[in-house]
């Protein structure tokens, strides 16, 4: 057990473990926050995949600003502070069930592929990913089309979550 | 050295969890969560595939940073027309929102 | 490589000699080497954070036209440990139905997300935390959790009167940031990378010079960051009972005061690095290390102290008309400012640099001239639409 698999698994444990926890708990505001105890994980997962610019942006988007929304939402959507009734579904069961043939499906999926165990190759020397990473976003003959859709798309959907959620007096 | 498999297999789970968080939940705000969390799962495959490949291309990341646009976008339009429906309905409990079932 | 240029190798080296000799694993050496650095930089930070409390009172009081505190100790010295004991030894509330781990979690949060900011910040040419290639995007990162410590405070607080000042201080926080994150792009543009040593080294003319209307910027969207006045809708005292941390007393109401100062002071740092040279003075931080450091320290208070400047002389500022500033007048500002910045620094690529400096800094001084046209010419018209309207309600007297 190298320190890496090491420092990966203690990771894994704890943003499964954070998963797990948003989606049972009954009081909704811990669950966004259990939320963001995953984001966090997954930020520190990427970190360990080297992506330090992917780790960063998850900080800033998802737990700086998604989270955030989220925790909004649940405190605006409630008729008083605390939470009552059931939260579960009739057929969480079912659900259950489900995801667990999912997993497996995905599990098997894997296990047909040949390059499955295949390790970290090493990072090429002096290679700065984040100039790379802005390369192919602008570069005519990489990314830019996707990238102007996206921000198109934000557009649209920042007037669209306005004009959606706003209170005609 | 931590394999492929390893990190698939964390997104797999992490998929599956937050799939049993839209099936189960009544609160339409919590399935929205479980959302969150498959999209986060599936990004952390396009970083894990980007890495354990030709580092050199950086397709995986692109297309994890456009994800990130994507699920932010959702999320806000989902929330947004949560709080509509609560205003008008006073509820956000997905079974009770069914004046278009037939 | 001597002890006064590159002390952090040379100590670290020293000790990794030590550890091995005495039998224990490299790795587990460098493990250890690290907690320790980062032990000794958050001791230092917490000594550092103490005295800016004697600081913060002393100017104030200046600023008040008093004397502030003189009787403990030599000009009032002793003071920041006599207000710390008493902190320390006054009654730990927590309010019923309040959600208690969240409750208590809210301070510890609050204080974490500004001792993690100093982990980038270049004390020296080799004496960084981690030399980051993405520090500028870090400090948003780190702004964004303590975004979620206030939330947590205000809402975990059981109060009507937190939650509303919760919400307040995360809706001017999360604004706020975005003007933050275009000006931060624009000493990035200079220096090529988002990395603080690099933008820090590539300062052979202060980028203030180059950007002034960007440090502008800067230094009013980190004063709507910290909260701090005329930003503070969300904590003044007469406004809404000190908003998120009216429930809290005792020390974790002191984390909340000591991690707004030691932020403020942070930031001050952080404005210097970015556009006022960071530890470069002359040549100085070539001759020793620690007069790096100490130009660092010594431009990080000169920014405090404009911070408080601000602070003890503006009026607070209406929460509708801070976030109408900030949507409809800094962001598109900064935006304009980040396109012009790109735009001159492509156009004039080889040019001599006193006529690259000038036309840059004239550049700014334009735009900054048509962005307050325009605020005044809407200014203008507003005031005659409600002029226009009292005149009627007069003549129908």
């Amino acid at each position: 057990m190298t320190g890496e698999q090491i420092v990966f698994l203690l990771v894994a444990l704890f943003t499964l473990s954070s998963g797990v926890m948003v989606v049972t708990t009954r009081n909704l505001v811990h669950a966004a926050l259990w939320l963001v105890s995953t984001l966090f994980g997954v930020a520190v997962a990427y970190a360990l995949l080297n992506a330090a610019f992917l780790a960063v942006v998850q900080v800033v988007v998802y737990i700086g600003a998604i989270a955030i929304l989220f925790i909004f939402a649940v405190m605006l959507t409630r008729k008083e502070m605390r939470d009552q009734g059931p939260q579960m579904n009739q057929n969480w069961w079912a659900g259950a069930l489900l995801s667990v043939f999912v997993f497996v499906g995905l599990f098997f999926l894997l296990q047909g592929w040949s390059g499955l165990s295949r390790t970290a190759s090493e990072m090429p020397v002096g290679f700065d990913a984040i100039s790379e990473l802005g390369n192919a976003l602008i570069s005519p003959d990489a990314y830019v089309l996707p990238f102007e859709v996206a921000s198109v798309l934000l557009v649209a959907d920042l007037v669209g979550a306005v004009y959606v959620a706003f209170n005609r007096r | 050295m931590v394999p492929l498999s390893w990190y698939l297999i964390f997104a797999a789970l992490l998929f599956s969890i937050g799939l049993f968080g839209v099936l189960s939940r009544r609160n339409a705000v919590a399935i929205l969560l479980g959302i969150e969390l498959m999209l986060n799962a599936v990004n952390i495959n396009l970083a894990a595939f980007w890495r354990y490949g030709d580092v050199k291309q950086m397709t995986g990341q692109v297309f994890a940073i456009i994800v990130f646009a994507v699920a932010a976008a959702e999320v806000a339009v989902g929330l947004a027309l949560v709080i509509s429906v609560y205003r008008r309905r006073n509820t956000v409990v997905a079974d009770e929102i069914n004046m278009m079932k037939w | 490589m001597s002890f006064w240029n590159d002390p952090l190798k040379v100590a670290a080296d020293w000790l990794l000699g030590i550890l091995t000799s005495w039998g224990v694993s490299e790795i587990a050496a460098q493990i250890f080497i690290g907690l320790l650095g980062v032990v000794i930089l958050l001791s230092l930070l917490m000594v550092l954070d103490i005295f800016l409390v004697w600081v913060e009172r002393k100017v104030v009081s200046r600023f008040q036209d008093r004397i502030g505190p003189n009787r403990v100790g030599p000009f009032g010295l002793i003071q920041p440990f006599a207000d710390i004991i008493k902190l320390i030894i006054k009654e730990d509330t927590t309010p019923s139905d309040a959600d208690k781990v969240v409750y208590n979690i809210a301070p510890l949060l609050s204080m974490m997300s500004v001792l993690i900011l100093w982990a980038v910040v270049p004390l020296a040419p080799r004496i960084i935390g981690v030399d980051l290639n993405i520090g500028a995007l870090y400090i948003i990162a780190a702004g964004a959790i303590g975004t979620l410590s206030i939330i947590m405070a205000g809402w975990s607080s059981n109060n009507k009167f937190a939650l509303i000042g919760a919400f307040r201080q995360v809706a001017v926080m999360v604004s706020f940031e975005i003007p933050m994150l275009t000006v931060l792009l624009i000493p990035t543009i200079f220096a090529g990378s988002m990395g603080l040593n690099a933008i820090t080294e590539a300062q052979d003319i202060w980028f203030v010079w180059l950007a002034p209307l960007g440090a502008l910027i800067f230094l009013i969207a980190a004063i709507a960051e910290l909260g701090r006045a005329p930003f503070d809708m969300a904590e003044g005292e007469s406004e809404l009972v000190s908003g998120y941390n009216v429930e809290y007393s005792g020390m974790k109401f002191g984390m909340f005061y000591a991690g707004e100062l030691l932020h403020a002071f942070t930031f001050g740092g952080f404005w210097a690095i970015l556009f006022f040279g960071g530890y470069r003075f002359f040549g100085l931080e070539q001759v020793s290390a620690f007069l790096g450091i100490a130009v660092v320290l010594f431009k990080a208070f000169l920014g405090y102290w404009i911070i408080m400047w601000v602070k003890y002389t503006l009026l607070r500022i209406r929460i509708d008309h801070m976030l109408a500033f900030n949507w409809k007048f800094l962001t598109p500002l900064a935006f304009t400012l980040l396109m012009v910045v790109a735009l001159m620094n492509a156009l004039l690529a080889g040019v001599p640099p006193l006529f690259y400096v000038v036309a840059m800094f004239l550049s700014n001084v334009i735009l900054g001239w048509i962005a307050l046209e325009v605020a005044r010419s809407y200014g203008r018209k507003e005031r005659e639409r409600i002029e226009g309207v009292k005149q009627v309600v007069e003549l129908h007297h």
